[in-house]
């Protein structure tokens, strides 16, 4: 019925299939594999799949090659001589991180501001999920409609007069804005794919525990929640990322130096120090090196979010 | 309370951080705690688990949407006296202007060829960046699906996708890097060039064919998002339709073509109209490789510019142009929710 709503409902099977008993299935199985493989050691196929391969990955291997030669060879020599003009330094990320980038004050304004900005929109979520999927009262599907409507509006709609509110709170030199307005942006889409993983939950279960005289609340912290951590683990990882990654919302609400998260600082010293690649290589890299670590120790629930999320922004 | 309101030092910082959370966990279990006795009406508890998000959302979004789509029929005029002169305010010496009723922001967008430059630009974008995007997410998921390797390829191109767009604005700003010609190239795209035989060339400045240089960055980012749903919804196209098909002597590209592509047609619109938004609404390329100069401004961009940078006098534009990317989003959920509606009618 919907964008996200689709996107969830797509088949995600990139996990391996449960292993079936049936003999002439995975006979069958063996089949196809062989064969996708005779029809990929066709040249020109794989030829292709080689060549995306290698443009997706060579310019970010060339940065990263650069992050770690000395200045004066990286403005004189291209990357890819590093062979024949070798040379290897860490001052590039000294610089970057406590130097003339000081990029160290700014991962720490990351880390500040991501923490709660994914604890409070997954946990006011997740109870408005669950009222949604299992308290009755009037109007509840319209208030649902309306949640749903949300999503679509673009988060440049909100900024100004949202701005304007802080500023009437006094709260402009703190994390505060920052904090909640992506809790606001975040809660459609978040209240919207958990209702989705709440209403699989059996009725039976919830029945059962209703009958044994648990009220809404323990219903949902005593049966739900549990059974949603993995839901819980996707969305949360895609949040965090969504906001370790933000230009637009960390430009408008934390402009000064004291809030700015790492990501708008690297996007500012790309203006002000564009020729300057030994701090900007490195820079980058600091910058990534949080996303990284997610992509390839999470990458399973990172897909999984992603799959379910991917219309957030 | 000013390490509340203004934290300044590391501690102050992650102190804050953690009060917030306390703050908010003690607030809703105080909440949920008050709610969960037996005699509590239903009413209240609805509104103990969903008033919050209610109250969230309408101050955050409902609210300020309203305001700017009221802001973007505004501009600021100066108030005239009797005399037909301005009203000089006494305290700060400077005419009085106030807001009054008027579709100019709206006429600028779409009269000023500055303005006209951006929106065709953001055709562009919207356009090339989905379909590009796709159509090589789908060669690639097809190509890597059921090899060995397969796992590994993935990851390969879906790395862009767990970076900043301002990261990976940077890798492809250093691929792009121009030195004159003669100097050794540090920028690989130029060293290409050169090494063709070609003169280097200005990728991010030389008009029009720069916003196409920005325009590979977003699908450079994109068709890992691409590839990675394409590739779910490929495996997950029933053995027997194509076991059926290879009976019918369909192999290779005529069974990508006739049985494959038509199977995962729904996923196909979705991951379309999905980096279509995206696209639509993202400015942190432009923003981070060229500042929206040199003619490659997009509406999402230069909706920051004019509000943030441009002052006063910017905002009722950048309110106009929000509303004008709220508008443009709308049909294309529109048509998505019709496909989504008709595949599921076919089922």
């Amino acid at each position: 019925m919907s964008m996200s709503g689709s996107a969830v409902e797509l088949p995600i099977t990139t996990d391996a299939t449960p292993e079936e008993k049936v003999t002439s299935r995975q006979l069958k199985k063996q089949l196809r594999l062989q064969e996708a493989k005779t029809r990929l050691s066709s040249p020109w196929a794989s030829g292709i799949a080689i060549i995306i391969a290698i443009l997706w990955t060579i310019p970010t291997f060339g940065l990263f090659v650069t992050s770690f030669r000395p200045p004066a060879e990286i403005a004189t020599s291209g990357w890819w001589t590093v062979l024949t003009n070798p040379g290897f330094t860490f001052e590039n990320y000294q610089n970057a991180w406590s130097g003339s980038g000081g990029l160290g004050s700014f991962f720490l304004n990351s880390f500040v501001i991501v923490l709660p900005a994914v604890v409070i929109p997954i946990s006011l979520a997740l109870l408005a999920a669950y009222a949604f999927a299992w308290i009755d009262f009037k109007g509840r599907d319209m208030l649902f409609v309306a949640v749903f409507a949300l999503q679509i509006v673009p988060i440049q709609v909100a900024l100004i007069p949202l701005q304007t509110i802080f500023v009437n709170f006094g709260l402009q030199n703190s994390f505060w804005p920052v904090w909640i307005s992506h809790t606001i942006f975040g809660l459609p889409l978040a209240i919207f794919l958990l209702h989705n993983f709440m209403k699989e939950v059996p009725r039976s279960i919830v029945e059962a525990a209703r009958v044994d005289g648990a009220g809404h609340v323990k219903i949902f912290f005593i049966v739900l929640l549990p059974l949603l951590i993995p839901a819980i683990a996707a969305f949360a990882i895609f949040q965090f990322l969504w906001v370790w990654n933000d230009l637009l919302v960390a430009l408008v609400f934390a402009p000064s130096p004291n809030l700015k998260p790492i990501t708008a600082a690297i996007a500012q010293l790309s203006g002000t120090q564009g020729n300057q690649w030994q701090l900007l290589s490195a820079g980058a890299f600091i910058s990534m090196v949080v996303p990284l670590v997610v992509f390839v120790s999470l990458q399973r629930y990172f897909v999984r979010g992603l799959l379910a999320g991917g219309v957030k922004g | 309370m000013d390490w509340f309101l203004n934290p300044t030092s590391v501690s102050d910082k992650l102190i804050v951080m953690v009060v917030a959370i306390v703050l908010f966990v003690a607030i809703m279990g105080l909440i949920l705690w008050l709610i969960d006795r037996p005699g509590v009406p239903n009413w209240l508890v609805v509104v103990g688990f969903l008033g919050p998000v209610t109250i969230f959302m309408a101050v955050g979004l409902l609210y300020p949407a309203m305001g700017t789509i009221y802001r973007s029929f505004q501009v600021s005029a100066i108030v005239l006296g009797a005399n037909g002169k301005p009203i000089i305010n006494p305290k700060t010496g400077q005419r009085t202007s106030e807001l009054t009723f008027s579709l100019e922001n709206y006429t600028k967008i779409f009269t000023d060829p500055t303005f006209q430059k951006v929106l065709i630009n953001t055709v562009f974008w919207v356009l090339l960046v989905p379909i590009v995007a796709t159509l090589i997410g789908l060669v690639y998921a097809t190509l890597v699906d059921r090899t060995r390797f397969e796992k590994a390829a993935k990851a390969l191109v879906f790395l862009p996708m767990a970076i900043s767009m301002v990261g990976a604005s940077i890798i492809w700003k250093f691929v792009y890097d121009y030195r004159q010609a003669g100097a050794n190239q540090i920028g690989l795209a130029n060293q290409v060039l050169v090494w063709l035989g070609l003169e280097p060339y200005q990728f991010l400045l030389t008009e029009p064919w720069n916003t196409f240089f920005l325009i590979v960055v977003m699908i450079w980012i994109q068709a890992g998002f691409a590839m990675t749903v394409l590739s779910a919804a490929i495996k997950a196209v029933p053995d027997d339709i194509v076991e059926a098909a290879q009976i019918d002597g369909a192999t290779g590209f005529k069974l990508f073509r006739k049985v494959t592509v038509p199977t995962i047609r729904p996923a196909i619109v979705v991951v379309i109209t999905t980096v279509a938004i995206t696209s639509l609404k993202a400015f942190d390329v432009v923003r981070t490789m060229t500042g929206g100069n040199f003619g490659t401004s997009v509406v999402a961009n230069e909706f920051y510019t004019q509000t943030f940078i441009q002052g006063e006098s910017g905002v009722g534009i950048g309110a106009a142009l929000a509303v004008v990317l709220f508008v443009i989003i709308i049909p294309v959920i529109v048509y998505n929710v019709r496909q989504m509606r008709i595949s599921e009618e076919m089922r």
